[in-house]
């Protein structure tokens, strides 16, 4: 009983530390894309509220979260409110199994892997919820290209990530992590440079980043899926896009970059080390690369990601069978 | 192109991504190109290709009165009808002149009334109405209006910007005044 209560208490105060963590990496990651944005394109980014802007997420998040919860007229209203509920809660969920330091683990479980995957896949159920109960062409357009994308490149991730749970033996984050050195050298991405390139896209693909981010498309969709949605409804997709980016980049530096481990000390700055250098490297490419076309988009996923991840596993296990 | 090819080449035209990556991270390092608008402005050099509302053209001999010769052309030219023009009157006579001329011509002497001076009492201009079209700058008769290179317009309400141009010319020649003025002194301290 006590060994039950005890359990409990750890999984509520995780969550409630984990949606601390979410809400504030929201904002540094708000500044740090509307930052990055202005610097790649040569321009200061946000700069009157606050030095140098620094105010300007939370002046953007005290907006959001002032303005009117609008629901369109012929929207089906609690599917339309289901929807960002939807989308942002699962994400916490997300977070529990992630190995942030040696003993900074929510819970330790040992499927981990399935259970981010599991619960990484209610995202798509509430885009599609999003687009279909707003009533609206592009929300409706948004959500089909929502569904095709996410169904799509969930399947190399998953080939890529099922490599790795080869390699270790393992679906705990945490052993996996343990099993990697301190150097760079020691890493998952030294035997599995193609799973974890692999990974990087589909990752991509999965959170909706740019150079996939169909579904929200300004330039075709007005915002796509949530097009329609006003003040905190819409901020709450925003803040489930952002926690997505850092648990996918949480998850590839677990299992391909050696997790909290570094060189010379290891502890859970590292871990934050290479997570944010990820969250980074996305933004690099959101300002970089052009968005594909649809049929590019699923080309490369059928065409590139899937055979070679596939062969990339197949290789894994023969190799795994040989040694 | 055979599949084989067209394989490889698909894998060596990845390196444009990497390509892609090096200009923007070049960019990102490099100084910013914009300018923080309050605080600073662009230089003077930049903006004069920048049109923006119209202005009058002094004259030659006075550089606080327009060419202008107040004909209307520009006013009756201007699809938006933001212009407005008021001739000059003719100057008031006192009453001892004026009974001087109605004794002359009483006497039947030819008498040269006092005519109106050709340039404009009041020039007004309401940028809020204006469509910058150039039309009224190809109507004018003797090239008194031009665009200016005005970048930074701001107002808090709309009668902000109806302009008194032939203020606004006389404020710029008494400012442009004393700077030409002060020219001379700046280059010998430098000396």
């Amino acid at each position: 009983m006590n060994g039950i209560a005890t359990e409990l208490i750890r999984i509520v105060v995780g969550l409630v530390a984990v949606a601390a963590f979410v809400g504030l990496n929201g904002l540094v990651l708000v500044y740090a894309e509307r930052k990055g944005a202005g610097h790649f394109q040569r321009r200061p980014g946000p700069y009157e509220v606050g030095p140098h802007g620094v105010i300007q997420p939370i002046a953007d998040a005290l907006k959001l979260i002032g303005k009117q919860l609008f629901t369109p007229e012929n929207a089906d209203p609690f599917l339309f409110w289901l929807a960002p509920l939807l989308s942002f809660f699962p994400v916490l969920l997300l977070f529990v199994p992630l190995p942030f330091g040696p003993v900074l683990t929510v819970w330790e479980v040992d499927l981990g892997l399935l259970l981010i995957l599991a619960f990484a896949g209610i995202n798509v159920l509430a885009l599609l919820l999003a687009g279909w109960a707003s009533n609206n062409k592009y929300g409706l357009l948004g959500a089909g290209r929502a569904v095709a994308q996410s169904v799509a490149y969930e399947i190399p991730l998953l080939l890529t990530v099922l490599a790795i749970a080869f390699q270790s033996g393992t679906l705990n984050l945490s052993t996996i992590v343990s099993q990697q050195g301190s150097w760079p050298w020691q890493w998952n991405i030294v035997t599995q440079p193609l799973a974890f390139i692999i990974y990087l896209v589909s990752a991509l693909g999965e959170t909706n980043r740019a150079p996939f981010d169909l579904p929200e498309a300004e330039s075709e969709l007005t915002a796509g899926f949530h097009t329609e949605y006003s003040g905190m409804g819409f901020g709450m997709f925003f803040l489930a896009e952002y926690a997505n980016m850092i648990v996918v980049s949480g998850v590839c530096t677990a299992l391909f970059l050696g997790g909290w481990k570094g060189p010379f000390v290891d502890g859970f700055w590292w871990y934050l080390v290479k997570v944010y250098a990820l969250l980074g490297a996305m933004i690099w490419f959101r300002w970089t690369y052009p968005r594909v076309r649809f049929d590019q988009l699923l080309n490369i996923n059928w065409k590139w990601l899937l055979p070679l991840a596939t062969l990339n596993l197949l290789g894994t296990a023969f190799l795994m069978k040989l040694f | 192109m055979n599949p084989i090819k067209k394989f490889f080449r698909s894998i060596a035209d990845l390196w444009s991504l990497i390509v892609g990556l090096q200009i923007t991270g070049k960019y990102f390092c490099q100084r910013q190109v914009t300018v923080h608008y309050p605080r600073k402005e662009i230089a003077p050099e930049i903006n004069q290709t920048y049109r923006g509302h119209i202005e009058l053209v002094a004259s030659p001999k006075d550089p606080t009165k327009p060419k202008c010769i107040s004909c209307l052309m520009c006013v009756s030219a201007c699809p938006s009808g933001c212009i407005t023009v008021v001739k000059s009157k003719p100057p008031k006579l006192s009453p001892e002149e004026e009974q001087a001329i109605k004794d002359a011509e009483a006497r039947g002497e030819k008498v040269k009334k006092p005519t109106a001076p050709k340039e404009p009492s009041q020039w007004k201009y309401d940028f809020s109405l204006c469509s910058l079209c150039g039309t009224c700058v190809e109507a004018c008769t003797v090239d008194s209006i031009r665009f200016s290179n005005e970048l930074y317009v701001v107002g808090t309400s709309r009668n902000d910007f109806k302009y008194d141009l032939l203020a606004r010319l006389k404020s710029q020649a008494e400012k442009r005044g004393p700077v030409a003025e002060s020219k001379p002194e700046a280059e010998t301290k430098e000396a």
